[in-house]
């Protein structure tokens, strides 16, 4: 007797959970050849709420871990993607790569977490200083999490595109909302499963499926969100994120024609993009021999 | 004590109607209108051991003006405080329509003795409060004392006399049964209480739908036994938009229109009011609101 092959439901990712949207709608998704291969949640205005809720909750645990514990959590994402990589190299080729294609994806996937695993604890370190002052003060200035940061992920890498945006948003302890890619949104979905393994508080990071252009609105204009990243070319979606944020005043990155397989778009420069910058006046006694603060 | 039935609560039926009304979405203007009713319905409280008298000024602040850049807001129903903060919040409201409502009768235990607490009672009134608060012995309640609990409830009311209101704390946390619920708010309407209560805040869970419904049901059936209208305030745990147009639903719909006002319907809450703020902005302006543009007390 021949069996019958049980299809995946896929689902969003919302604090820690997978819920259907709350909508109720759904589009198909097709393979190469025009077969139907799953169907996918239309997330709502709704959905996006409820993320930002759940975001903003987990920000407060996540910006209070140590860098060294998100550190060992981003590597532990990259262990349980090496782990499940047969899945994610086949869902690659399902929607378009060559095997080849597929695997360099995965695998690069897999490096940039470890990547930016390692600047947890390190990026603080290059990227804050000490400043010279005329008074007896200590003078610092450090980066810190901006907060909860939303995401229009690219649309033309299913996993690569997700992985480059996420890491770097949440090393620093933010929390994220991302909207997965709409046409290649298979692994996004099994990303999120991979994440809810690995040890990452629930709500740190969400994944929604969906329309951009529909959802952008939404994004943009939400007060609770403090940071905004577009991945696109859309020029009117630019300028309508750019004008929405005027709201409340989010921090907008739009990155446009990336290559996100090359490695040249890794960077902790990435991670300081969605941090703010804290500068601290400390009093001391006098200690440089000119009289003043370092 | 009076001689009243002992009626049995329907624990299923409760269960099914609670879940038809949190099924229910409300939207628009009535969702507005909804929004508004509940702040105005709101005892904005502080009921901490550290609560100092800048915290209570603020929250007497917060209650008069709950979010200026709102056109046409109303103000919350009262300030709820314990009695040696009475005096200061009274002064703080003044003119403004806000009650003054105090905790009193050893709260939140409720354990002591009948004198301790008339003391603690006249100690609140004479310091101006409008609205009192009282716990009822949950202990004695227990073993089977009803006599005594309704007694101290009647001693109490006597001493708040006409004037001052008095809420019955029933603190339905540590009562177990819909039952026991269902018998503490009888022998708390009979005793002469204005108002009956949940909860006190102090202990999980707090206020819910279901313990709501069943004291909204005893109201009824007092009501038609008697012509006497009794007021209802569930406090604790509500701290959304959501749950409290639901509790505005379950009062609408077991009570009617005549309960829907701050005279007879009250919130116990002290984050409510900011999520209340929250949504009506949202409704005003399209766009969801942070906390971060809203006064925390």
């Amino acid at each position: 007797m021949s069996r019958i092959e049980v299809l995946k439901t896929y689902k969003m990712y919302i604090g820690g959970k997978f819920p259907r949207t709350e909508s109720g709608r759904y589009y198909s998704l097709k393979n190469t050849k025009g077969e139907e291969i799953a169907n996918m949640c239309t997330g709502s205005r709704k959905d996006f709420r409820n993320a930002v809720v759940e975001a903003r909750k987990a920000f407060e645990l996540w910006s209070n871990r140590t860098a060294y514990n998100r550190s060992q959590i981003l590597y532990r994402i990259a262990e349980m993607l090496e782990g499940r990589k047969a899945q994610f190299i086949d869902e690659l080729m399902q929607i378009g790569s060559t095997k080849k294609q597929a695997e360099n994806e995965v695998f690069t996937s897999i490096d940039r977490l470890i990547y930016y695993a390692g600047w947890a604890d390190k990026y603080q370190q290059i990227s804050s200083s000490v400043n010279p002052v005329s008074g007896p003060y200590f003078n610092f200035t450090i980066q810190e999490p901006t907060g909860v940061v939303a995401v229009i992920a690219p649309e033309e890498n299913g996993l690569i595109g997700l992985v480059s945006t996420i890491a770097p948003i949440i090393v620093s302890g933010n929390s994220c909302i991302v909207l997965a890619s709409e046409s290649k949104a298979l692994c996004s979905v099994s990303f999120a499963e991979v994440v809810n393994s690995s040890d990452v508080p629930g709500g740190v990071i969400n994944i929604l499926t969906g329309n951009a252009e529909e959802l952008i609105p939404h994004f943009s204009t939400h007060k609770d969100v403090n940071s905004m990243l577009y991945c696109g070319n859309d020029k009117k979606a630019t300028q309508l994120i750019k004008e929405n944020s005027t709201t409340n005043l989010k921090r907008i990155v739009v990155k446009k024609d990336i290559d996100w397989m090359k490695n040249e778009n890794e960077s902790p420069y990435f991670i300081t993009k969605f941090t703010e910058v804290k500068t601290t006046w400390h009093p001391i006694e006098k200690i440089g021999a000119s009289g003043s603060g370092y | 004590m009076k001689d009243f039935k002992i009626i049995t609560v329907d624990q299923v039926g409760i269960g099914d109607r609670v879940s038809r009304i949190t099924k229910r979405s409300v939207k628009n203007e009535a969702k507005i209108h909804g929004l508004r009713m509940a702040l105005n319905m709101i005892d904005l409280t502080t009921l901490e051991g550290a609560d100092t008298i800048n915290k209570v000024k603020q929250l007497c602040y917060k209650g008069m003006h709950l979010h200026d850049a709102y056109p046409d807001l109303p103000t919350v129903a009262a300030i709820c405080v314990y009695p040696n903060f009475v005096g200061l919040a009274k002064e703080q409201l003044k003119g403004s329509g806000i009650n003054v409502a105090s905790v009193a009768t050893a709260f939140p235990s409720g354990n002591s003795s009948l004198e301790v607490k008339i003391t603690d009672t006249k100690m609140a009134i004479d310091a101006g409060a409008d609205e009192v608060d009282m716990v009822i012995s949950r202990g004695k309640f227990h073993q089977g004392e009803y006599n005594y609990v309704f007694d101290e409830i009647a001693k109490i009311k006597e001493t708040c006399g006409k004037n001052v209101r008095l809420k019955t704390i029933l603190e339905t946390g540590e009562l177990g049964s819909l039952d026991n619920i269902r018998r503490a708010s009888d022998i708390a309407m009979h005793a002469g209480s204005d108002f009956i209560k949940t909860s006190t805040g102090k202990i999980s869970p707090a206020a819910t739908l279901p313990v709501t419904l069943v004291m909204l049901e005893a109201i009824k059936d007092y009501y038609y036994e008697t012509g006497i209208q009794i007021g209802m305030k569930p406090a604790g745990g509500i701290s959304n938009s959501k749950l409290a147009l639901q509790y505005l639903m379950l009062v609408k719909e077991t009570l009617g229109d005549k309960w829907l006002t701050n005279q007879w319907f009250r919130f116990g809450a002290s984050s409510l009011a900011n999520d209340l703020l929250m949504q009506l902005e949202k409704q005003r302006s399209g766009n969801y609101q942070s906390k971060d543009y809203f006064s925390k007390d």
